[in-house]
């Protein structure tokens, strides 16, 4: 067996691949990745010439969330890493090359495109989506191919099929499988429009996980769904149908005509390189490892689904993560066995929770079970508990997981049950002993995905680490699933709270208010100045830098009067106070408002002119227009007067308010656009364009699915369908990338701009001073579900309330610059200096590719140095 | 075009810029003899904050640490140290624990309008100017008005 030689001079050894050990990993999923992220974690990658092969297209891609797919996800965005990843840590990846076969004699793996040696051998092969053999006849065969649930490619072979039904009034699909994935799938077929269909032949929903009545319960959840299921049903046939393409006829006599089928009928081991090379294959499948995850050749390991560990095979996650530790361990010398691993699930499927911890089919001997049945809810919950009564070793949940993490915590970590067990999954709110973090033992591990322990979390804690944020990067808890979110914030907070740090949420020392607070009092109380609510909840005697240009803000979204006001001038940021935006040397740049990136030559012609006679340096800004950097504060108003008079008005760059509204050109021009991308953002640009908010706000309109506008990255982001618009929301580009989320679906002009004013109206009422709308929605109770019920259902009864607070910010729009040229006492503001005309003799400029630049401080000497001499 | 000398009575005053050039709870720069000179008014002169302690004065640099007059007026170095741009004129004016600051909008340091002294970094220390209201005009007093 080779051993890496762990003292090797790092530095030396990255560059000469060709004398480290040649580690080579099949398969790029999950559990794949996984081991790449150990191994550089570990700095194994700088001892081992890594190559891994991937037989997907995709680079590792969070399967787990697959049907999000459907749900406005792309490839990209399931990805668990970035582009690069692989090749900045000098790991050769090689996707779409499927290993063909694996010569161990050799030490050799053959791919579709070539050999490659390996000393040290990793099999995360995964597993293959089982199809039952059932008799079809030759032209059906050939046009249903055996769809399947479990890569990318299999959801757009899916979806494919799917187009390819005629239009006709109902669609069909039927999925066959009731099990985890199975139910994903019907998801899956929902999402695409079609009826869909359930054939199990259990007598139950999710027969693995569930017991009888916890089936019983998920299969009215789902029903009221419109997911019609068939349990105890054998498909003994395939044929024509005559209202459906096809007919599937079952054992019992019965039958069901469908358009499309979706296998889906459990996973077996992708165990083929391994069986055919000679490694020891367990009888029902599954390649054989210890509990060092070898397989019965020590070079060679067994990682994931494909792997079968005391005669059993892991069809989770989190125990492929396990393994995956295990090897990397293993290759560094610090290996920690494999020993089993918990497979209790929680999960929303279709938008029901279903929950499964440990014994749930209480097969232990003795085992004694608690049962909470609620027919009028469909809700179901079991405790089952040992022999002795003492402890919870399992529990199954239907409807509700607010349970879970409390009864997981019971069962992992052997907690002493209270007198009444049955109080554990009773509803809460009468007194239901909840386990508090304190309860927790030290070992208690919050996050199965990544392995930590509550004790992790205390001494990174206890390491100064203040911030829920900071503590998710620094232990990677809750960055897996994200199943234990709410536990690891409780342990936190609790944590923190121990340590005497109070989790304050004032906004600063004259407000212990939070913004959503003040929000409200402004409101309710019509207040109007800084001064009045400050006399009345705050305390100190002029505000400072936080509460001051916050509370300016809320005065404008709610009342939206002129900034340029007396009393509202000394709120307000420097930005604020003079409408521009100020640099680095104490000059501002000017960012004139060119709706949807639209402007006519003229305009353009007269944007050169000012910035030429001003000596202002120009750059196009990434959200379609042009800003102009340099001025004076004295320049601001002439320059501004001639932009005015070009027609220009302001563009607001400078606060925390409406910025622009990307477009591409939409269908007028674009051979594949299929709406006016551009007349929609100019309708949009003009209608928000003044309204302040806790951040800026950024929006975009694509003019169909190919995106050119990047409107998924926006606070707003709309995309033409061929039936209206597509609304995407809370995205957000910048430090912290996140995806804008699909909020609804081909909405006509009207209604896109009807919840565009709800939805910003309610941001606006709702968030956290300098808060995003990216991370406003991830700290939004109840998530997305919730806001689509607030906005689109109007579950709060606000929707018209936020309109009409949405068209009075619209009607009292004016152009600041236009209304403080108009006012001479205004205008004594901008004056550099209030008792001499000349400029800042410190702005020193300098020629960089013919535009002007601030000069750097050694260039700033070096010219005083020529001056004086 | 600086200031220009006015003496009433025996002590020689500079006048700077005039009363409505000020602006309330807010700040203006005036130039004085190649000086910015950040001027801060506050429109109501609070109570809590009462005369500037002596110990103020024994700072180097700080020659005239009682700037605190009567009228609500305070004046620093417009120089922000931080970033090097003379824009401390234009920072939020606010109080914290009980300090009148100003908040540089560059880098957000905040700045005690009675002595200039940085709440973020206890070596960095605006210089004061005593000014004062007279009738319509606001003025330096003679010592700092023949510069340094």
């Amino acid at each position: 067996m080779n051993t890496p030689d762990i003292d090797a001079d790092t530095s030396t050894a990255t560059r000469s691949h060709r004398a480290l050990p040649r580690l080579v990993v099949i398969g790029n999923g999950m559990v794949g990745h996984h081991l790449l992220e150990r191994l550089i974690e570990q700095d194994a990658h700088r001892r081992f010439s890594v190559t891994v092969f991937g037989e997907e297209r995709h680079r590792a891609y969070d399967r787990v969330h697959l049907s999000e797919y459907f749900d406005g996800r792309d490839a990209n965005s399931l990805s668990l890493s970035e582009a690069d990843y692989c090749d900045l840590n000098g790991i050769e990846l090689h996707l779409d090359e499927a290993v063909t076969a694996i010569d161990r004699d050799a030490r050799l793996v053959t791919t579709t495109r070539g050999e490659y040696p390996f000393d040290q051998l990793v099999l995360a092969t995964g597993s293959f989506p089982f199809v039952p053999p059932i008799p079809t006849p030759e032209e059906a065969k050939e046009s249903h191919a055996a769809l399947v649930y479990r890569t990318l490619d299999d959801l757009d072979r899916i979806r494919d099929a799917a187009e390819s039904l005629s239009a006709r009034e109902t669609r069909r699909g039927v999925v066959v499988g009731g099990g985890l994935l199975g139910l994903e799938a019907a998801n899956a077929l929902r999402s695409l429009g079609l009826e869909a269909h359930i054939v199990e032949f259990a007598p139950r929903l999710m027969p693995v996980q569930l017991d009888t009545e916890g089936g019983a319960a998920l299969r009215q959840q789902i029903e009221a769904l419109g997911v019609k299921i068939h349990l105890e049903r054998a498909t003994t046939e395939i044929i024509a149908g005559e209202a459906h393409r096809y007919r599937m006829n079952f054992a019992d006599g019965e039958w069901l005509e469908t358009d499309m089928i979706v296998f889906s009928a459990g996973i077996r081991p992708q165990d083929r390189l391994a069986r055919e090379c000679g490694l020891e294959i367990g009888e029902r499948g599954g390649i054989i490892i210890d509990d060092t995850c070898r397989t019965s050749d020590p070079d060679i390991f067994a990682i994931g689904e494909c792997a079968l560990w005391n005669d059993r095979t892991f069809g989770l996650v989190a125990p492929g993560y396990t393994m995956a530790r295990t090897v990397a361990g293993c290759l560094t010398g610090t290996c920690e066995p494999f020993s089993g691993a918990d497979m209790s699930t929680k999960l929303k499927l279709l938008g029901v929770d279903v929950g499964s911890i440990g014994d749930a089919h209480a097969a232990t001997e003795g085992a004694v079970s608690y049962r909470f049945i609620d027919e009028a809810g469909h809700g179901y919950r079991r405790l089952v508990v040992s022999a002795d009564g003492r402890r919870a070793i399992g529990a199954v949940l239907v409807g509700d997981n607010s349970y879970y993490d409390t009864l997981l915590q019971y069962v992992q970590n052997g907690i002493g049950l209270p007198a009444d067990p049955a109080s554990l999954i009773l509803p809460q709110g009468e007194g239901a002993p909840l386990l508090g973090a304190d309860a927790l033992p030290e070992t208690a591990t919050i996050c199965s995905c990544h392995n930590v322990s509550k004790s992790a979390i205390c001494q990174t804690v206890e390491g100064g680490c203040s911030d829920l944020g900071t503590l998710k990067a620094e232990t990677k808890a809750s960055t897996g699933c994200g199943g234990c979110t709410a536990l690891l914030k409780q342990v936190f907070e609790h944590e923190l709270e121990r340590r005497g740090i109070e989790v304050d949420r004032s906004l600063c020392e004259h407000f212990a208010h939070t913004r959503q607070e003040l929000y409200g009092i402004i409101r309710v109380e019509g207040l109007r100045s800084f001064e009045a609510l400050l006399a009345r909840h705050g305390k100190g005697q002029l505000g400072c830098d936080i509460c001051k240009p916050a509370v300016a803000s809320i005065l404008a979204s709610c009342w939206n009067e002129s900034i340029t006001s007396p009393s509202l001038v000394p709120l307000q940021d420097t930005n604020d106070t003079f409408m521009a935006n100020m640099q680095k040397n104490g000059t501002y740049s000017v960012v004139p408002r060119v709706p949807g990136g639209e402007i006519t030559p003229d305009k353009l012609i007269a944007i050169g002119a000012v910035a030429k006679k001003y000596d202002l340096y120009t750059k196009i800004t990434g959200g379609q227009r042009i800003d102009l950097f340099g001025a004076q504060l004295h320049e601001l108003p002439e320059i501004w007067s001639e932009l005015i008079d070009a027609g220009f008005e302001t563009g607001h760059a400078y606060g925390k308010s409406t910025r622009t509204v990307k477009s591409c050109v939409g269908n007028t021009w674009c051979r594949y656009g299929v709406q006016d991308s551009v007349a929609m953002a100019l309708i949009i640009e003009n209608r928000y364009k003044g309204l302040r908010s806790p951040h800026k706000l950024k929006f975009a309109v694509s003019g169909c699915t190919r995106e050119c506008a990047e409107a998924q990255s926006k606070d707003v982001g709309v995309i033409a369908t061929e039936h209206g618009w597509n609304l995407f929301v809370c995205g957000n580009g910048g430090m912290r990338p996140r995806h804008a989320e699909l909020f609804a679906t081909d909405l006509d002009d009207d209604t896109l701009l009807k919840t565009i004013d709800r939805f910003l109206m309610f941001y606006i009422r709702t968030a956290d001073r300098l808060q995003r709308t990216s991370v406003w929605r991830e700290n939004l109770d109840g998530g997305l579900d919730y806001l689509k019920q607030v906005i689109l259902e109007d579950s709060l009864g606000l929707g018209g309330e936020l309109e009409a607070q949405m068209q009075h910010v619209v009607d009292q729009y004016e152009c600041e610059w236009a209304n403080a040229l108009k006012d001479p006492e205004k205008l004594k503001r901008f004056r550099t200096f209030v008792n001499d005309k000349r400029s800042d003799p410190d702005i020193i400029a300098v020629s960089e590719r013919n535009q002007p630049r601030p000069a750097r401080p050694e260039e700033i000497a070096r010219l005083a140095v020529e001056v004086t001499s | 075009m600086s200031g220009t000398a006015i003496a009433p009575g025996t002590e020689a005053r500079i006048r700077l810029c005039s009363r409505q050039d000020l602006v309330a709870n807010s700040g203006i720069v005036a130039w004085h003899q190649g000086h910015q000179i950040a001027i801060f008014l506050l429109a109501q002169p609070p109570g809590s904050v009462g005369p500037v302690p002596p110990e103020s004065s024994e700072v180097a640099g700080a020659p005239f640490a009682s700037p605190i007059t009567s009228d609500g007026l305070y004046a620093l170095d417009n120089r922000d140290p931080f970033s090097g741009a003379n824009v401390i004129g234009r920072g939020i004016v606010g109080d914290l624990g009980g300090e009148l600051v100003v908040a540089s909008p560059i880098y957000k340091q905040h700045f005690r309008l009675r002595d200039g002294q940085c709440l973020e970094a206890p070596d960095q220390r605006l210089r004061c100017w005593p000014v004062a209201l007279e009738g319509d005009d606001v003025v330096l007093l003679a010592e700092a008005a023949a510069g340094r």
